[in-house]
């Protein structure tokens, strides 16, 4: 049997049949009756050329297929088939680049597999921009959010896209591609950064984005990044990712639990919330762990969200004087809150940050839950269907 | 030589035919602005010109990423002038001089027949916006709104684009041209539009709806034929307005799906099964799928009539000129100049309605009618298959050509809807069966309603699936300024 592969269809019953996406199709792959426009599988190349054009949104369809549908089977739909049970839950595909898929997966294999996203989460865009085929950026700012004397040294880097639209959703990720080959002559591997700006930008309705960088002494792509300079022109493909994503729901409490740079999503879902709806409160709870409160990247800023907006808990391992304290302490020290959470179906939990710490707080669940007579191996694969529990480590 | 990849956005007019390095034409754009301004001003109500509406702006011609969705004002929309990248070694398609290097200046010959078709197309632009007015005052949701104040920027930018190839290649002819075509206004006793289906008023949101699947689908149709000109700064222009127009057919299909769908949803919970229990149905609030059929009949036929005579001396030169080609041209496999070539044409004979094989370089028009029909079907098809999903007996259907018409050989008969010629006191008894009457449209407008909370919908029309920009169901679409 051939391995699934992710072929894109048009939705019959969005699409009005005006064949822009025909006109944008550089190799002839999509083709149109007198009541279905379709997609040839066998020659489209997933260059995306056809997404931005459609003005109905009905060209971004995806389903992951051990066969084909045929362009017979396409022009006969009324409606588009249902994903069928081979991969992922709702059908949703994270990225088409298929080693990115495969970075992606095992980012977020602590969920239990494929995840799902929220109910009320707006529909993302995907890969956009492949690694072949990348979206050029230039570098706005670029700034050291640890202070000179932390031994991490992680960099808020913003990214400006002129007028190229790149549109990105809280939660996903973006891909770039270091320049240059290694020792071997090969290409530099593609990594994978969350995206910690909201949708509309560092500021309402800019065309830009940040990601957090924490510069690795061996890391190609971190060094990479971490030197860039104003004005310096960066590939960037993408965007990547469909599951680990915000409600837009206001009701839903964001239950967010982070190490390190894995506080990115959670800063664009932090500042996504304050400007659409500043004045709900009590609707957001994070858990930051670090080494030390000076290696903690967006301490200031995040200081000055309201306590009222969000709760906010830190842990700091390598305090000194201190003992070591880490997320997993921190949510045992509130237990009753977390407890409460557990318990609401309105609770998204998401973690992000080093896999070392999916374990510690696994347990700290486990233990919330059976003191409070929950079950937490009940819970957890509920929340998973509801699409309210999400994780991506690394 | 301009570069027609990077677009002037910081000027009074953005642009990427390098109107900076143009002085002559861009002091005669900057001096027709104000009057376009004021026209605006004038024509949509001010409580939405000091709105913020969320609006699609064309900020370049890559289709990665031509367009741009924020707030703004509608009076500070970036109307600019925009065409699609130059095809390389481009050639006439069609005519006497296909093959030969397509023209980047007017050909003097043909220099009159030129300028009457971009006038023509030019006319319709501001008419449509003219004609929907009102209709943000009772728009069904904020939603709708935003897309009603989509259509009417982008046709406000298509007539920038008409006014552009005005000014740029006619001289003193196209400065008075461009000055006419704000100064016609449609429905005017003194100075109405040129076309007559663009002086009918647009009274409710259903017409609105019907009026952009049927009539902005002719204009689809002229603008993918003057897409194929040999004149190509034309072709250029119409080739990116078409990217632009597909949104306002999105519109009018979904528009008149969604009501469908109401329709239906209702009935059904109501426990209604027969369509044709009108009075059932409206007592329900919402428009029963009889009267659609009638406003249907009523907006097709007079987009037909858009189409002119069946055979016509006009087409047929623009054709044989290289002015206009059929729809998608190029993709057609012949010799272009349609020489000894023939095509079935409807004939009145002797009172009867019969095809004839007819000299297809005359037949241009029916061809490209014909396509329209083919093309417009494709929704009636959508339409019904949200009837027949619901489970309620009915079908929407197009009527024959030959129905209500005032333009072409059926101009002199009266037909039913299929295709029956019956007599003028025979069509005037039954008239009511077939196209709305009054009564029809004091219901309609009995249920237009403004709902201005975000994510709420008047009860005559279903939500939209999907969220234009891919926004969220509450989505603030038009933040309505409060005076």
């Amino acid at each position: 049997m051939n391995a699934p592969l992710k072929q894109h269809v048009i939705d019959p019953e969005i699409c009005i049949r005006c064949h822009t996406c025909e006109e944008a199709c550089p190799i002839g792959a999509i083709s149109h009756d007198d009541i279905n426009v379709v997609v040839d599988a066998a020659k489209c190349n997933q260059c995306m050329d056809c997404i931005m054009p459609c003005p109905t949104g009905s060209i971004d369809n995806w389903r992951v297929v051990a066969t084909p549908y045929s362009l017979a089977e396409q022009l006969s739909w009324t409606e588009l088939p249902a994903q069928a049970d081979l991969a992922s839950g709702d059908g949703s595909v994270e990225a088409l680049d298929d080693d990115v898929a495969a970075l992606l997966a095992e980012a977020h294999q602590g969920g239990g597999g494929v995840g799902k996203a929220p109910a009320s989460a707006s529909k993302p865009s995907v890969n956009l921009f492949s690694g072949a085929k990348a979206a050029s950026a230039r570098v706005q700012g670029i700034y050291r959010l640890t202070t000179e004397t932390s031994s991490s040294e992680v960099r808020h880097i913003i990214l400006d896209f002129g007028s190229v639209a790149f549109p990105v959703l809280e939660g996903q990720s973006i891909g770039i591609t270091p320049p240059g080959v290694d020792a071997a002559g090969r290409k530099h591997r593609m990594r994978l950064y969350s995206v910690s700006s909201p949708r509309d930008g560092e500021r309402p309705n800019t065309n830009n984005l940040s990601i957090t960088v924490k510069r690795d002494a061996h890391g190609v792509c971190s060094n990479y990044l971490c030197d860039l300079n104003r004005g310096d022109e960066v590939k960037v493909s993408g965007p990547f990712g469909s599951t680990f994503l915000m409600p837009n729901d206001p009701q839903a409490h964001l239950l967010m639990i982070c190490t390190g740079t894995g506080s990115a999503p959670f800063r664009a879902f932090t500042m996504r919330r304050q400007r659409t709806s500043p004045a709900t409160e009590g609707a957001m709870s994070l858990y930051f762990g670090a080494r030390t409160a000076d290696s903690l990247p967006y301490f200031g800023p995040l200081k000055k969200v309201p306590d009222s907006v969000l709760n906010k808990n830190f842990a700091f391992s390598r305090e000194d004087g201190h003992p070591k304290h880490y997320v997993q302490d921190a949510l045992r020290q509130n237990q009753s809150r977390i407890a409460a959470l557990l318990a609401d179906s309105h609770c998204h939990i998401y973690i992000c940050g080093l896999r070392a710490m999916e374990a510690g707080i696994e347990q700290a669940f486990e233990d919330i839950a059976r003191l409070s007579g929950q079950d937490w191996q009940k819970i957890r694969p509920k929340m998973r269907a509801e699409g309210r529990y999400h994780v991506e480590t690394y | 030589m301009p570069d027609f990849a990077t677009v002037e956005y910081d000027t009074l007019i953005p642009n990427n035919v390098g109107l900076s390095s143009d002085k002559r034409v861009q002091k005669a754009l900057e001096k027709w602005h104000p009057g376009y301004i004021n026209w605006w001003n004038d024509l949509i109500p001010q409580r939405f010109q000091t709105s913020m509406v969320y609006l699609r702006t064309a900020v370049g011609v890559d289709p990665q990423g031509w367009a741009k969705f924020d707030y703004v004002k509608m009076p500070e929309y970036r109307w600019g002038v925009l065409l699609a990248p130059a095809v390389e070694d481009r050639r006439v398609p069609c005519g006497e001089h296909a093959g030969e290097k397509a023209w980047q200046e007017v050909p003097g010959e043909y220099r009159s027949m030129l300028r009457r078709l971009i006038v023509i197309q030019g006319d319709t632009e501001p008419a449509s916006v003219e004609q929907q007015r009102y209709l943000g005052m009772t728009a069904p949701s904020l939603y709708d709104m935003r897309n009603l104040f989509q259509v009417n920027v982008e046709e406000g930018r298509h007539l920038w684009a008409m006014v552009y190839l005005l000014h740029k290649y006619f001289g003193a002819d196209g400065r008075d041209e461009a000055d006419d075509l704000l100064r016609r206004s449609s429905g005017s006793q003194e100075a109405p539009r040129m076309l007559g289906a663009f002086n009918e008023a647009t009274p409710d949101w259903l017409s609105f709806f019907m009026f952009t699947y049927f009539t902005d689908r002719d204009g689809k149709m002229q603008l993918e034929s003057l897409a194929q000109s040999g004149f190509d700064p034309l072709s250029r222009t119409c080739r990116f307005m078409l990217t632009e127009e597909a949104h306002h057919m999105f519109v009018g299909e979904t528009g008149v799906g969604r009501t469908i769908q109401c329709t239906c949803e209702a009935m059904k919970a109501a426990g209604i099964e027969d369509p044709f229990d009108i009075n059932a149905v409206r007592a329900l609030g919402v428009i029963d799928l009889p009267t659609i059929q009638k406003k249907l009949n009523l907006h097709y036929t007079l987009s037909l009539d858009l189409f002119g005579q069946e055979i016509s001396t006009n087409a047929a030169n623009a054709f044989n000129a290289g002015i206009k080609g059929r729809y998608q041209e190029i993709k057609i496999e012949d010799d272009h100049k349609l020489a000894g070539a023939t095509y079935p044409v409807v004939q009145l004979v002797d009172g009867k309605i019969v095809t004839t094989e007819a000299p297809a370089l005359a037949a241009i028009n029916m061809r490209l009618r014909d396509d329209y029909t083919r093309d417009a079907a494709g929704g009636i098809g959508r339409w019904n298959a949200i009837i027949a999903k619901t489970g309620i007996k009915y079908e929407m259907k197009l009527p024959h050509p030959g129905f209500h018409r005032q333009i072409g050989v059926f101009a002199g008969v009266r037909t039913t809807p299929d295709g029956t010629i019956i007599s003028t006191a025979d069509f005037e008894r039954r008239r009511d069966e077939w196209l709305p009457n009054k009564a029809d449209g004091d219901f309609i407008a009995s249920l237009m309603k403004p709902e201005t909370t975000p994510g709420k919908y008047a009860g005559w029309i279903a939500p939209p699936r999907v969220g234009i920009d891919n926004k969220p169901g509450d989505f603030e679409y038009v933040k309505l300024h409060e005076a």
